[in-house]
Order: C-alpha cells, then structure tokens, then sequence
C-alpha cells in the first residue's frame, strides 16, 4: 500500500505581539492571511502580495519581514510583532508618533508596513549594520550617520504610491534621533524636497 | 497554488533522506523566491521540507584563513558580519545591493544560489519557456529581451541569473558545499552552474535532492580590496542590468593579482578570466582595463535591445579597477 500523502494542513499555534493564539492552517496560508482573515489583526495590509512593496512589514524575532512570503505554517515557534504590538498601551511608538507629527502618509495603507520597517531599521543601523549607500563597510570605519541617502536607501523595500516619501524621512529621522540618540542629517522639509 | 505537505528538520540526514524519499519535495529556506513562484504556478512542490531550524546558520573562519558560511546564514547576516566586511568588502556591496531590507532577513545563502531567473516569460505560466517547460520555446530572443544575456546565452534560453551576492562569491572563487544520501560532496562555483546549451532547465551541476550546507570563501588577500557596482533602472531596490564584482592587488604599478566576475550579462555569475589574464602582470592603467574588457566582451552575442549591456560592461571594469587602484594607493 502506498503511503499516505502527507497532510495538507496543520495546527499551529502563534506568538503574535505576546498572545499565543491556536489555529488549523491550510499550508498554502501565508503569515499576512492568517493575521488578516484568520485572527482580524487587519493593520498589517496586503499590497503586491510578492514581496514588493513592503505593505505587509512585520517583525519575525525582532527584525522585519515581509508577511506575503511568509508561510503561517513557518511561523510557528518564533515571535511575530505586528504593527498591532508596537504601541505601549495608549502611548505611541516614537516611530508612529513622528509619522502623526510630520505627516508621514497620506491614504495610510502603506504607513503600517513603513512603521514597522522603521523600527527595525532604526535598530538595524544602531547595530552598525552598512547600507548598499554606505562608503565604507569596513568594521574599522566609523559609523555611517543615519542621513536621508541612509534613510531612503534602508526603506526602499517600502512603497509609497502617495508619494509621501519627504514626510516619511523626515518622521524616520526625527524617530530615530528620539529612540537611539542617533545621529540624523535629515534638514527641513525644502531642503529634502531639493535633495 | 497547489496543496503541499510541510515538516520541520533538524539534522541533515534527515532533511536529504526526506528529499530522496519524494521526488516532488522541495526545501524551503527563506520561501522569499519559492512561495512567490508557488503562488503564481511556476513551482508546484507536493511537499516542503523546511530546513530553517538546521544547524547551518553560522559563519566561521576556516583554519586556512577563510570563511565558511552556513546555506541558512540570511543574507542580513552575511552582510553585516565583521569579519566579511574586513576581508571580502564586496560581497557585503554585493548582499546589501539585493532586494530590500525585509527580503534580506528572510533570504537565505542556499537559496540565493538557487534563486530563478526573473526572465518575465519564465515567470508566466501562460507563455512558452524553454528553462520552465522544455521544448516550448523562447518568446524572449524575439520579444521583450533588454535584460537578458550577452555572454554564455544559447537559441534555447536568453535569460540572466539574478544573483548579486553570487557575483562577489564567484569572483572570490567560493566553493558549494552539500549534502546528499550518499554522502557529501563539493562543487567550486565556477562549476556549480551548468552551461545553457539545450538544456536551459537543469541550472546546477547539484545532485537530484541533494541539500547545500556552506559555501567557502578561500583565503584571498586581494578581495580585502574590492568592490561590487550594480546598474539598475532605478536607484535602490532592483534587479541589476550589469553588475560587477572587482578585486585588483597593484605592486609597482604592475597587477599583482586581479579578480573580475560579471552579474545579469549571464546565465550564471560570469568570470572575466580572459580579462584578468590579459591584466596580470601589465601596468594598472585605464588603457589596459579598457583592453582586457573588451578581450573578455569580444566574445559577447547581443541580441537586439540589449546591446547596450556590451558598453556597459566595459566602463563598469574600467571605472572600477580605477578607483581601486587610485585608493589602494594613497
């Protein structure tokens, strides 16, 4: 007798922002899918659906992923952040207060997925992480100040079709000075404008 | 998409005797080119077999005084990592030039190897493609072709490999290293890919079902001073049109030693050896870069919309090797 296919589905159980929740996915479900359609944990929005344009940014283990190429079933056992966890409470992440504060939108769908990547960036770049526009990736180099050629290079995996990109570098920067103390060359709104 | 079985291993045995026992599995590393070709029908495994939990997620040094890299290091790690950084800067140029933040976490080393083609005639099931179903045809010699091959292509199959991180391996002689039911087994890069010929399907010299476990990057003191330069349509976020990886060691105003690979001209990562050859032992000079490029180019085949990648190619190698040796000697 031949033996029998291996099963198309599976019970899994996921960390997502600290709560463990149990489900029964279809293999084929991604991470986006069940955290939209299984769980209502709707802020993490569906864009492309092929990794392009970061719309559906979340955190695996603490470092942004995007949730359309993540298969829910592969999920299981790690810590999944949604835009949903990043808040203390009623305070706001710094990354969110400053995309309010500086107008880093405009429709707002891609805003949840830029705020994510945000957060982890910030804390990609703190771990001295270079860029593709870092001059020198030598470990001996001093560190790169996060500048908006950082900022736009670091988030591009991060679509805007509003084209709110000037607030959103801004919003990045002001963030990432409040959270890190890091260093940002960011300037006002006309210089970034003319940049 | 297709219904699939999915499981978790943890030791290597385990994860090829799984492939051997069901030709119809695939591994499943960061799933960042897999899932999005399940989605669209291109790849349509029965079953993954998710390799993420193995114990290949590390980078050591090599008593000779390499690197070894573990197939599940994610591309993040590689590029981050001090001592790739110290020793082989281009690769991290290379790493960080691909996808985006988020695709470079998931990405996985082994996988960007056996990353497909991003020919768009591969990617839709509704047209023909020698590489995806052989025999069909190749829409893309006639059509849409301004990204395809100028070196190595065949009548059967015009499509680049779209691997940045491959590039710098290849240029720093890097070596697969892989597992299978009969045991282990090692394929240096310039070997890993097949020639196109009529056979545009089968891309690697890999053994049916076998699993990659490091890739090692030899000692080289030249790739201390190297760099990669991608060409794209855009600034950030894109797939190159003509990439380069470089490494030159100039004593004397002499080339020492000097390392040239090619990116999106090829089916595979495209050592410039007729080039370095030319180079070794002439003077360091734009006129000798220049000549060496276009040795290495002579034997380029363009098609119609892509001639351009030919110039390209050829001022990528002089600019490069420039500024390389003009740093190296202040």
């Amino acid at each position: 007798m031949a033996p029998a296919p291996s099963s198309t589905y599976s019970a899994i159980t996921l960390n997502i922002n600290g709560e463990k929740h149990t489900l029964t996915v279809d293999h084929r479900t991604t991470l986006l899918d069940a955290l939209r359609e299984r769980l209502d944990l709707t802020g993490t929005k569906k864009g492309c659906d092929q990794g392009q344009c970061g719309a559906c940014t979340g955190m695996l283990d603490g470092r942004r992923t995007v949730s359309c190429l993540q298969l829910a079933v592969a999920a299981e056992g790690r810590e999944v952040t949604t835009i949903e966890g990043v808040a203390e409470g009623e305070r706001l992440h710094p990354v969110q207060q400053a995309f309010l504060d500086l107008d880093g939108y405009q429709c707002g769908y891609c805003t949840p997925g830029q705020i994510c990547s945000a957060i982890a960036m910030i804390e990609e770049h703190a771990a001295g992480w270079p860029s593709a526009v870092t001059d020198d990736v030598r470990p001996d180099a001093p560190p790169s100040p996060l500048t908006a050629e950082e900022i736009r290079e670091r988030m591009s995996g991060n679509l805007c079709r509003c084209g709110a990109y000037v607030s959103i570098v801004q919003a990045v920067a002001q963030a990432a000075g409040i959270t890190t103390g890091t260093e940002t060359v960011a300037g006002p709104h006309n210089e970034e404008a003319a940049a | 998409m297709r219904e699939f079985g999915y499981e978790r291993v943890f030791d290597i045995s385990g994860a090829v005797a799984t492939l051997d026992a069901d030709p119809e599995a695939r591994f499943l590393g960061g799933g960042t080119n897999l899932v999005d070709l399940m989605k669209t029908g291109v790849e349509r495994p029965a079953r993954l077999v998710d390799i993420r939990e193995l114990p290949l997620d590390r980078i050591e040094s090599t008593d000779d005084g390499g690197l070894r890299i573990g197939a599940t290091v994610t591309n993040s790690d590689l590029a981050a990592h001090p001592e790739v950084r110290r020793r082989y800067p281009a690769l991290t140029q290379a790493v960080l030039a691909g996808a985006s933040g988020q695709l470079r976490n998931m990405a996985t080393v082994g996988g960007n190897l056996l990353q497909r083609t991003r020919c768009g005639y591969f990617a839709d099931v509704t047209q023909p493609c020698n590489k995806r179903a052989p025999g069909s045809g190749c829409p893309a010699i006639e059509g849409e072709h301004h990204n395809h091959a100028i070196l190595g292509a065949s009548g059967h199959c015009v499509a680049v490999h779209p691997s940045d991180m491959g590039v710098a391996l290849t240029a720093f002689d890097a070596v697969v290293s892989y597992e299978t039911t009969d045991g282990p087994g090692e394929l240096p890069l310039a070997e890993f890919y097949l020639p196109v010929q009529d056979t545009p399907h089968r891309e690697t010299a890999l053994p049916p079902g076998a699993l990659i476990t490091s890739v090692t990057l030899p000692p080289g003191p030249v790739a201390a001073n190297s760099r990669y330069r991608k060409v794209r349509e855009r600034a950030s976020y894109a797939f190159a049109i003509g990439s380069i990886a470089a490494a030159i060691d100039v004593r004397d105003g002499l080339v020492h030693e000097v390392r040239l690979a090619f990116g999106a001209v090829a089916s595979r990562p495209w050592r410039a050896r007729t080039a370095e050859r030319i180079l070794t032992g002439a003077p360091a000079d734009a006129a000798n870069f220049a000549a060496a490029a276009d040795a290495e180019l002579a034997a380029a085949e363009p098609l119609s919309r892509n001639g351009y990648k030919v110039t390209l190619m050829r001022n990528l190698v002089v600019a490069v090797l420039t500024e390389l040796t003009e740093e190296a000697a202040r």
